[in-house]
């Protein structure tokens, strides 16, 4: 390849680079500065789509209704409730002993999103299953925290849009949805205040 | 399209020729802005305005449809979501602050495209038609800018869509009806600024149009040329790719560094400080003025301070003011010399320095309190506006003995030479 300064001196044909014809077919001058202009500009057009982009990411008023906290007081036992955390459904179910044993019956190896019961909810509070409330399908609310609304084959939730059942774990069990129902971040502050994000 | 000897399309790739028989859009492009539009060979560095100000409404465009994802057209809260866009969107403070010197940038390029224009006669036969669609580009490029203004619901907007729409209500017996049917209310309300959204949406696209137009009846006689001579064969032109894809590639660089420096170093520069308190119906700034780029025209306005011919004084205002850019539509039948080029107009020349000098004063008497001096200073200043064109452009154009001009723009780029010889090889 020849220098800049090789051929900088017009009185000068550029030297013959070996293997190419006299004719400059070469790396000529131009063509460098022709490479090298265009992929400067290339990379600074990239530069600028990565804002252009990000700007459609969430937003940090967004972010910032990442927590709530939720009173359990109220929740009887084998009741449940919807509540609202970053614009997603979650239900939070206090348990029966029966639906418990239940749920700890089930052999883990058999299930398609194998968990134990345990491996769901937090040490000393067994009873409280807090999930989102979000088929892991194709996203609609499952039925089966409110009163009197169907809770399918298994005792659990059950989604009316293509069928699926899931258990008094909250873990998929019959129908289409791949996954358990989503355990969110979350702590007990006290026996009754639940700290959810 | 414009000369014989204009390159051939002649795609090579099997695809590209399966593409060409199909929709010949390469073709279409090749010969638009590609090596198949021949354009004389001597144009300088004033011709890359043109294509920065194409590039200046990609910018305005393509930041307008991102802006237009987070802002809420909603009186109530328009001012938020913009606040929202400076502080909570990523990079909304780079993208609305794009947006807004953009549009000082898109019209900084279009006034000098504009002033070329004049100097270089582009506007004369047989390039009318190039120019009256850019005059028509201009008008919709100033109505964006302002219904643009008026989006974000700060003082400065909410009291610029009063004082513009106001123009309409000094129209004889039906000015206020009108005036109410443009703002849909009897002041800028939520029913105006969402009209505004709505049009300021609209309105580059039928921009982007317009100037598809300006391009096409420009590329029928082909591009002037700084010494205004015709082509005359081949060797006055190159082709458009590659020698000023990458002279405007240079431009283009030149243009994204100032633009940068306004965004990243001094984005409010050219704004108003009122603009960031919400908007209030019940307290008018203390000085209130357009955005840069309107202040000669907003100069012109100002200056008609009495009624005469009873005729009131506001209505003389907005006459002007709308008179003053429809002036431009009759330049090319205003202006009666053949010869196109200031470089051999001696006199015409000195009244083009004039009136940039002019637009100057124009522009330093609109941002300045409406008192002495500054009132006076307008006055001479606009007047002297009118003058330059229905006055002193007819004469000067019937009086004035042009300098001689060249044979043909390769005998004015060589002085005689046949060929072109690089430096340090000419002759002594």
């Amino acid at each position: 390849m020849a220098t800049p300064e090789q051929t900088m001196d017009p009185n000068h044909r550029p030297p013959v680079i070996a293997g190419t014809h006299e004719e400059g077919q070469g790396v000529r001058r131009r063509d460098f500065i022709n490479i090298a202009a265009v992929s400067f500009a290339g990379v600074g057009a990239v530069a600028v789509a990565i804002p252009l982009v990000n700007q459609m990411n969430p937003s940090a008023d967004v972010l910032a209704l990442a927590s709530i906290e939720v009173d359990i007081s109220k929740i009887a036992e084998g009741q449940a409730i919807k509540t609202m955390w970053r614009k997603q459904p979650v239900f939070i179910r206090n348990l029966t002993a029966k639906e418990i044993a239940e749920a700890d019956a089930v052999p883990v190896a058999t299930l398609r999103d194998p968990q134990t019961l345990a491996e769901r909810t937090k040490e000393g509070h067994k009873n409280w299953l807090i999930t989102l409330g979000v088929c892991t399908h194709l996203g609609c609310v499952p039925l089966g925290a409110g009163e009197g609304e169907n809770r399918g084959d298994f005792g659990g939730y059950f989604c009316p849009c293509h069928g699926s059942s899931y258990d008094t774990a909250a873990r998929i069990r019959k129908g289409p949805a791949p996954k358990n129902l989503t355990v969110p971040e979350y702590a007990f502050k006290s026996d009754t205040v639940v700290q959810i994000g | 399209m414009s000369f014989p000897w204009a390159e051939h399309y002649a795609p090579k790739h099997p695809l590209m020729r399966w593409v060409d028989e199909k929709l010949p859009l390469p073709r279409l492009v090749y010969n638009a802005v590609g090596a198949g539009y021949p354009v004389p060979r001597n144009l300088n560095y004033w011709w890359n305005f043109g294509v920065l100000a194409g590039l200046a409404l990609v910018v305005q465009i393509v930041t307008g449809i991102i802006l237009a994802m987070h802002y809420a057209a909603n009186a109530g809260i328009a001012f938020v979501s913009v606040e929202q866009i400076m502080r909570d969107v990523n990079s909304g403070w780079m993208l609305r602050y794009a947006h807004s010197n953009g549009a000082s940038m898109f019209l900084a390029v279009v006034y000098i495209h504009i002033f070329r224009g004049l100097y270089y006669g582009s506007y004369k036969a047989p390039r009318e038609m190039v120019w009256l669609l850019g005059v028509v580009i201009f008008l919709l490029m100033m109505a964006t800018a302002f219904m643009g203004y008026v989006l974000p619901w700060g003082q400065m907007s909410f009291w610029g869509a009063q004082v513009i729409t106001g123009f309409f209500s000094a129209i004889p017996l039906v000015g206020e009806p009108i005036r109410e049917l443009l703002l849909g209310g009897f002041a800028p309300d939520n029913a105006a600024l969402n009209r505004f959204f709505s049009l300021h949406y609209l309105l580059p696209f039928v921009i982007a149009g317009v100037i598809i137009l300006h391009i096409w009846a420009l590329h029928i006689p082909g591009s002037n040329n700084p010494t205004g001579v015709d082509v005359k064969g081949p060797q006055d032109t190159v082709p458009f790719h590659p020698y000023y894809t990458s002279k405007d590639g240079m431009g283009a660089g030149v243009f994204f560094l100032i633009f940068a420096l306004l965004v990243f170093f001094a984005p409010n520069l050219l704004g108003h400080p009122d603009n960031y308190i919400p908007a209030n119906p019940l307290s008018t700034p203390a000085h209130i003025v357009p955005e840069w780029y309107f202040l000669p025209f907003y100069a012109i306005l100002k200056a008609f301070t009495v009624n005469f011919l009873w005729i009131p004084a506001k209505l003389w205002g907005v006459m002007a003011m709308f008179g003053s850019i429809l002036l431009l539509f009759f330049l090319p039948w205003l202006d009666k010399s053949p010869v196109r080029s200031s470089r051999y107009r001696p006199v015409y020349k000195w009244f083009f320095w004039a009136l940039v000098a002019d637009v100057v004063v124009l522009w330093y008497a609109g941002g300045s309190p409406a008192e002495e001096p500054y009132v006076r200073l307008g006055q001479f200043a606009a007047a002297y506006y009118f003058a330059h064109f229905l006055i002193i452009l007819p004469i000067v154009s019937a009086l004035e003995k042009p300098l001689p001009l060249p044979n043909s723009i390769t005998e004015a780029v060589l002085g005689g030479e046949d060929e072109a010889a690089p430096i340090g090889l000419q002759q002594a």
